[in-house]
């Protein structure tokens, strides 16, 4: 039995079951708010959730047997000239308790219990580069955190339009690492850190590579971030939004191809993923079971998952159609988890 | 001391509809009552101390700001804006 948490428009759901099987809408919290992302820790069995109400403002709350109690400290300093607009990501960390949590304005947020109170990573908010940081189309949103399998010390970030940021000294000290990264909507030549990542992902058994998809191109890293050479080629286009990746093979990774960014639904009206097994160098279409005329998804940075690894690995991916759709077999086939949800934000699977 | 009346889970979170409060103006009014009720904290006042965007305060019936002076016996009502709500 799989659990899938859905974060959309219009509140929490969670579905249990399977792609073979079908999946039943066994939860919705927060209804009629907007749930951007929220995962199941599965060290504690808690669900965080962060909720943007347009009203109340964006607050993360933790799920415990059925009660939610709103997290301390997920907010920017008191009397400033910032608020925090939105969380976009919670990622557990390698140390027992603590999560981070990425959000607008660019901020980086840590727990060391649980997730129940959090503290603003004051480093990267003090970043001297930071007044000359941008927003992309999202907000300035940090939507991608990367940890390193046993060191807890190593994190890589990506935010939108403000590259990646890495540290190896437990967020003492930040760098850059966009070196390689060509952004098409700047000039040629342009210096600029005007990088917009969609997404960033580590694979786990070969922690120096990661993958990305970025506002135009296909990336990869084999030196843990700091430099990056462009993979896009044979895909029907190299804009998107989310990547996965199979934890049990560091030469995988999975994409969800848009038309471009002026079109940012599935190209000609298909609706399929793209699989490579050989870090990059060809791309295999997965479509099987995807729908494949009259398709015009757009789907999320947050709205693509994994679970399990090699032939069993799961994915699901959700749509703000209100479609969700789920493969057991590592996207060989596909079958629909879910219709008709609000427009989704996120997929998380329990793991 | 001023009257603030609070709707939906703003209530719920303040333990109660209606709070008596002391402040001059309605920044200093929202503050002390999110203080007292921390349960409240960040709801109405973002980290600036401005009043959410999507939250409209009415003193006496008439629309406030931050900085709309409080007398003693003013009635001051907190709600959510139609503007915040989407399809």
């Amino acid at each position: 039995m799989t659990e899938l948490l859905v974060g959309t428009k219009k509140g929490l759901f969670a579905l249990e079951g399977s792609p073979r099987d079908g999946f039943e809408v066994t939860l919705r919290a927060f209804a009629g708010e907007p749930v951007e992302y929220a995962l199941r820790d599965p060290r504690t069995n808690r669900i965080l959730a962060g909720v943007i109400s347009p009203f109340y403002g964006p607050k993360l709350f933790v799920g415990e047997n059925g009660a939610w109690e709103q997290a301390k400290g997920v907010e920017l300093p008191a009397g400033g000239k910032e608020a925090l607009e939105r969380i976009w990501v919670i990622v557990p960390g390698e140390q027992d308790g603590v999560l981070y949590a990425g959000g607008d304005p660019g901020v980086l947020f840590k727990s060391t219990d649980g997730g129940l109170s959090w503290e603003l990573v004051r480093s990267l908010y003090e970043h001297p580069t930071r007044p000359g940081w941008s927003p992309g189309g999202g907000g300035l949103c940090l939507h991608s955190i990367a940890t390193w399998p046993g060191e807890p010390d190593r994190l890589a970030l990506a935010l939108s339009a403000v590259g990646v940021w890495l540290t190896d000294d437990g967020g003492a000290t930040w760098r850059h690492g966009n070196q390689g990264l060509g952004a098409r909507y700047l000039p040629e030549g342009t210096e600029s850190l005007s990088l917009c990542v969609h997404d960033l992902q580590r694979a786990p058994r070969r922690p120096e590579r990661l993958f990305m998809q970025f506002h135009g191109g296909v990336y990869r890293s084999d030196d843990a971030g700091e430099s990056w050479t462009e993979i896009g080629d044979g895909l029907p286009s190299d804009f998107g939004f989310p990547l996965a990746v199979d934890p049990a093979d560091p030469d995988s990774a999975y994409v969800i191809p848009l038309t471009a960014d002026m079109d940012r639904t599935t190209p000609d009206g298909r609706v399929r993923v793209y699989e490579t097994r050989d870090a990059g160098a060809t791309w295999t279409p997965r479509g099987d079971g995807l729908p494949a005329e009259h398709a015009y998804l757009t789907v999320l940075r947050e709205a693509f998952a994994g679970r399990g690894e090699g032939p069993e690995l799961e994915l699901y991916f959700g749509a703000t159609s209100g479609d969700v759709f789920g493969s057991g077999d590592a996207g060989a086939t596909w079958s629909c988890a879910a219709t008709r949800l609000p427009p989704v934000y996120s997929v998380r699977c329990n793991a | 001391m001023a009257l603030v009346r609070l709707r939906g889970p703003l209530k719920q979170l303040a333990g109660g509809p209606e709070h008596a409060v002391a402040g001059a103006t309605v920044a200093e009014l929202l503050t002390a009552l999110e203080r007292d009720r921390p349960a409240l904290h960040g709801w109405i006042l973002d980290e600036r101390g401005r009043i959410r965007r999507h939250i409209n305060v009415f003193v006496n019936g008439e629309r406030g700001g931050e900085d709309t002076a409080i007398g003693a016996d003013d009635r001051v009502d907190v709600l959510p804006a139609i503007s915040g709500g989407s399809a």
